[in-house]
């Protein structure tokens, strides 16, 4: 796996994964593969791993079964997209808008919750 | 866990390489051994690892002194060193006769390991080329199922592909029973592998840390006025800097900045991560 120099490794899984739930690749209810399996696939320390985990964990897109392993949350895809929603908003959307004026251009995007 | 007290060593009187190296590795992570040439990391390797005896200091694995040379102690311990000399027979061969070492050896392991890396064990280690040996001996090695592994300049020598191969190998080998020492120059191939950073410089130990102390507290990029830059350099992409991190955004490590930064400003890296 590539990796880009803009955001730790961690968060760079962590979107990986969520990617995978948002495309129901991996579905809601499913179990997941465990963090070693992870690493070993895109040859990443299994502790940065385990943080994306971690952060998956607390932001409810996963959760864990004590010595089963790690499931994808019900209602995950909705909540992704809600995350990535606020991420476009507030991060991409400026800087699209800081281009857009800079060509001359406008856009108009409705905003849904 | 291997902890060095007050390690010393040196080749010769005039020669002093090792100073005072206190140091502590615990088990379940990737250790990144960093340094300029001729500072000592393959010296501290084989001190670690009991092929050479301190002139000064201990070296304890899991809390015994390596002196005592007991054969417990030794069979958890394998180096791979950065050149290595390996008998003209098969590496099937060689693992019979090597492997009664390591109890934990198991076969089929070596032979999956080998498959990844393409390499053929019943074929006799003279008639392969420099990159594939290596690759033989990183399969024989982990085949071992040691706890700790010592790893002295592991990509040198290995294809792009095997580079890749290498770090899925490393990144499923280990686990809270294991740790891997990897000492190197090419910090490219295997950034992703490391999660503790351990840098050697004249004066001993310049920084231990992990890599997720290192993001909470130093930040790596483009700086801004209100950034505490630490460190700069010129790059195509502009000045690339290390800054103090004050806020909870994390930015990706760069390990070849962080190395920079400790080299040229050792004392206030360090006094950073003095800080609790």
């Amino acid at each position: 796996m590539q990796f880009t120099d803009d955001k730790p490794i961690w968060r760079q899984i962590y979107e990986l994964i969520a990617m995978r739930v948002l495309s129901t690749e991996w579905a809601e209810g499913s179990r997941i593969v465990s963090v070693r399996e992870l690493a070993a696939e895109v040859g990443v320390n299994p502790n940065t791993v385990m943080r994306s985990y971690e952060n998956l964990e607390r932001d409810g897109i996963i959760f864990n079964r004590r010595g089963i392993g790690f499931f994808v949350s019900e209602g995950a895809v909705e909540h992704i997209r809600g995350l990535e929603r606020q991420k476009f908003m507030e991060e991409e959307l400026p800087k699209l808008q800081e281009r857009l004026a800079l060509l001359g251009l406008s856009l108009e995007v409705k905003s849904k919750k | 866990m291997i902890t060095t007290k007050a390690l010393s060593f040196g080749y010769s009187a005039f020669r002093p390489v090792l100073h005072n190296i206190s140091l502590k590795l615990d088990k379940g992570h990737i250790h990144g051994l960093l340094g300029c040439n001729g500072i000592g990391k393959t010296t501290l390797l084989k001190l670690i690892s009991g092929i050479m005896r301190p002139q000064q200091g201990e070296v304890r694995v899991d809390g015994i002194d390596l002196a005592e040379r007991r054969v417990d102690t030794f069979r958890e311990l394998m180096i791979i060193p950065e050149e290595f000399d390996l008998p003209n027979i098969s590496l099937d061969r060689f693992a019979t006769i090597t492997s009664p070492f390591y109890p934990r050896f198991n076969r089929n392991d070596m032979h999956r390991y080998c498959a990844e890396f393409a390499v053929n064990p019943a074929e006799r280690l003279h008639s392969m080329s420099m990159g594939q040996r290596k690759k033989a001996y990183i399969a024989f090695a982990l085949a071992c199922n040691v706890s700790m592994l010592l790893l002295d300049e592991p990509t040198n020598g290995l294809d792009i592909p095997s580079k890749g191969v290498f770090r899925r190998l490393l990144a499923g080998y280990v686990d809270d029973s294991r740790m891997v020492v990897i000492s190197t120059h090419q910090v490219a191939d295997i950034e992703q592998l490391l999660d503790n950073i351990v840098i050697l410089d004249q004066q001993g130990v310049a920084l231990n840390a992990t890599t997720a102390e290192i993001g909470a507290k130093l930040k790596f990029g483009k700086a801004t006025a209100e950034d505490e830059v630490l460190y700069s350099e010129r790059t195509i992409q502009g000045d690339m800097a290390v800054m103090r991190n004050v806020d909870d955004e994390e930015s990706q490590l760069s390990i070849e900045l962080l190395f920079n930064a400790t080299t040229a400003n050792r004392n206030v890296i360090a006094a950073i991560f003095e800080e609790r």
